[in-house]
């Protein structure tokens, strides 16, 4: 996000090329995105099994999910992976994109191995995880690490743990690649000003790499937090919500009471539940980090 | 760059919720199956994979103009898919089905055609009792087209004779095996916790041997409080001290069944039971292949509770699969396929290949010729099982409808985890019946 891009993009708005550029990519959403989400609006005030016909019922769907306890426990579920997801893995990227971003020896060797996961499809991840897990036959029992062999996935006390970890797993890489191309672009001159007046490479850290990363950090969070919310392949495969409903988060416990239950309707309401906190939370990020975002960061450059 | 940005973002978040539901309803079925040639869902998976890929290629050979097309599914993947296919009208002709709740649902719809005129012949040749789980009201609507799968319990002859212990027949026998192993360090019972359904053939075993099967015909019969029946709360409290024993073993939750992980456990004898279906005799048989020559995976039936009504002939499991006949096929299709049903499903030559491949057919009269397979001693316990039953209670997951059966299947789990007492599960059961 420097200078030179924004004002090359504020240049082209003006001469502007005409708003049908943008009518494919705009017919492709309202088919694919904005016509479900009216139809699976309409269909959180029906009762349909999948079979029949839907049947309007009101309000009925409404007040029933919203007062039962099982969908209490999916917010709250998905609240806590949401704030844990964010937690573990903002650091974690932020450090290994600077990391990856310097010029270590064998700096490209690791990070060429921290991208792996990222080629991985989600649901391969899962079961290896699920089998590298496997109190009996998985890596504890394999390497003889007793701490190892825990009933991970089949302990309620540790099976959400262990999912955060995953997902962590998974998509730090991306992350990482978002700070790279962020501490990439931060001119080396601020750098060279900071060692000529002392500074150690903790301070260049905090007063340099991190404001200039702000916007990344803005970017990569709105990505995290909307990202695990609506988090489902790599939790249904590794746990299908279980045990109990330990891991039965939101979009799981839509996906589940959708096409286990056979209860569209519900599973509507869930879905438009989803759809409204995923909106307000990148709104409100974006609106919490508005001021900022017109100012350049590089002034006096 | 304000503007965009929050745009992309809200393009974003709206596309990616767009698209999980999207991805869950999509299917790349091919539409509209009521013109050309017949069609079939077969469920992948053992033997019956075998099975009917040889009946289909063997009947389409022998009658080109009445050809059936099979296009086989993961059995998790057809369940969700089948229900959106028919809703959607894009259900190919010939229904897969496990009868029970959904049977009855399909019936009630109009979803699948009556079959009793044209299913005489087939619905002849096999065993009244799995035929009966086909039929709604009287009239069939569904042909079974698989082995009979009675659950049974296995055992590891070789950990047996180490502790000195002899297969169960009683409930006290039982736990007392179960000491013993524990003493030993072996897991007395393995049980495929994370797939939840194994979980389901330990109550319904044990509900049916204190109580007889009257108590969940009550259920079915949407009975005010059924599950508050003594039977079903004193069947959990028996599993939960199981559980509290240490019945089976550390870190049972992690196991599962899409693996067989449950079965490598009693064959590399960490664990010395598994209560499992017949379908997985053919897993153990690839898998341990010298213990099942050499005798040491036993076979028999669940122990029977002291002072408990129930019969302890009564088996539960699957009868078999069934296929029912799509009300939206065109004539031609429901010719093809009607056929198909009364002249192929169990005959002479489906019946062999499902005995040499290790399943057990619903066959009426085929006692020689199970005594004369090399698993004779396996397939005549299991075929014995199955035709000597007073009742054989449907799986509860499949009898049920699907919203009670995955609260079932949720509310049993957190009885095996200990969560919750049987007294809240017969409390939030009871709250299905009513809903």
């Amino acid at each position: 996000m420097t200078r030179s891009i924004e004002s090359g993009a504020a240049a082209r708005r003006r001469t502007g090329p005409t708003l049908w550029m943008a009518a494919p990519s705009l017919v492709l959403f309202g088919l694919f995105a904005l016509l479900p989400l009216f139809g699976v609006i309409a269909l959180s005030f029906t009762a349909w099994d999948g079979l029949g016909t839907p049947a309007w019922t009101g309000l009925s769907n409404w007040s029933r999910v919203l007062a039962d306890p099982a969908m209490h426990n999916a917010l709250w579920l998905s609240l806590v992976v949401v704030v844990t997801a964010w937690l573990v893995q903002l650091p974690i990227s932020l450090l290994l994109g600077v990391f990856m971003a310097g010029h270590q020896r064998y700096r490209n060797v690791l990070s060429i191995l921290y991208f792996l996961p990222l080629l991985f499809s989600s649901a391969a991840i899962a079961i290896a995880f699920r089998s590298l897990l496997d109190p009996n036959f998985g890596l504890g029992p394999a390497s003889g690490i007793g701490w190892l062999s825990q009933d991970w996935l089949g302990d309620p006390r540790l099976a959400l743990g262990v999912v955060v970890f995953v997902i962590a797993w998974s998509f730090v890489p991306f992350h990482s690649l978002l700070f790279q191309a962020g501490v990439r672009q931060i001119p080396t001159t601020l750098y060279e000003a900071a060692r000529l007046d002392g500074a150690n490479a903790r301070q260049m850290f905090l007063h340099i790499t991190l404001p200039q990363l702000r916007h990344t950090i803005v970017t990569s969070s709105t990505l995290i937090l909307v990202g695990s919310l609506t988090y489902f392949d790599l939790v249904y495969v590794l746990t299908q919500g279980g045990p109990g409903i330990a891991t039965r988060i939101l979009p799981l416990h839509m996906y589940l009471t959708g096409f286990r239950n056979f209860d569209m309707g519900g599973a509507s309401v869930s879905a438009v539940i989803l759809v409204a906190v995923g909106l307000s939370i990148s709104l409100v990020l974006n609106r919490v980090t508005r001021s900022n975002s017109m100012d350049s960061q590089q002034e006096g450059l | 760059m304000r503007t965009p940005r929050r745009r992309r973002a809200l393009a974003l978040t709206a596309a990616v919720v767009g698209a999980s539901m999207l991805l869950a309803g999509c299917s790349g079925a091919k539409p509209g199956s009521s013109t050309g040639d017949a069609t079939a869902w077969p469920v992948t998976g053992g033997v019956h994979e075998q099975l009917w890929q040889h009946s289909f290629d063997t009947w389409n050979e022998a009658n080109p103009s009445a050809k059936i097309d099979a296009e086989f599914f993961a059995n998790d993947a057809y369940k969700e898919r089948i229900r959106t296919a028919i809703g959607a009208g894009t259900n190919p002709t010939l229904i897969f089905s496990w009868a029970g709740g959904t049977l009855d649902e399909y019936v009630a719809n109009g979803n699948v055609i009556d079959l009793t005129e044209r299913t005489a012949n087939v619905v002849g040749r096999v065993l009244p009792s799995v035929a009966q789980a086909g039929m709604v009201d009287g009239k069939v609507y569904a042909v079974p087209n698989g082995q009979s799968q009675p659950i049974m319990l296995y055992y590891n002859t070789e950990l047996f004779d180490q502790v000195g212990a002899k297969a169960p027949t009683t409930w006290s026998e039982l736990m007392d095996a179960v000491r013993k192993f524990n003493a030993a360090g072996i897991a007395p019972f393995s049980v495929a916790g994370q797939s939840r359904w194994p979980y389901l053939m330990w109550i319904e075993y044990l509900v049916d041997r204190i109580g007889g099967p009257e108590v969940f015909q009550a259920v079915l019969d949407g009975k005010k409080d059924a599950w508050s029946d003594p039977a079903i709360t004193t069947a959990l409290s028996d599993i939960q001290e199981l559980v509290k024993v240490g019945g089976f073993g550390q870190g049972y939750g992690s196991v599962s069944a899409d693996a067989n992980a449950d079965l490598a456990l009693v064959y590399t004898g960490r664990a010395a039971m598994v209560l499992q279906g017949s379908w997985v005799y053919s897993t153990f048989k690839a898998d341990a292949a010298d213990m099942v020559a050499a005798g040491k995976i036993g076979t028999t039936t669940f122990p029977t509770v002291e002072g408990g009504k129930g019969n302890p002939a009564n088996i539960v499991g699957n009868p078999s699969n069934y296929w029912s006949v799509a009300a939206n096929a065109s004539p031609e299709q429901v010719a093809a396929a009607t056929s198909y049903l009364d002249q192929a499903v169990f005959d002479d030559d489906y019946t062999t290949f499902l005995l040499e491949n290790g399943g057990v057919p619903p066959v009426a009269g085929i006692e020689d010729q199970l005594a004369a397979q090399p698993d004779a001693k396996f397939l005549t316990l299991a075929y014995g099982m199955v035709r000597d039953a007073p009742s054989f209670q449907l799986s509860w997951d499949q009898a049920l409808p699907p919203a009670q059966a995955q609260a079932l299947l949720t509310n049993l789990e957190q009885i095996f985890l200990l969560q919750i007492t049987p007294e809240q599960f017969s409390t939030n059961m009871n709250a299905t019946i009513a809903g």
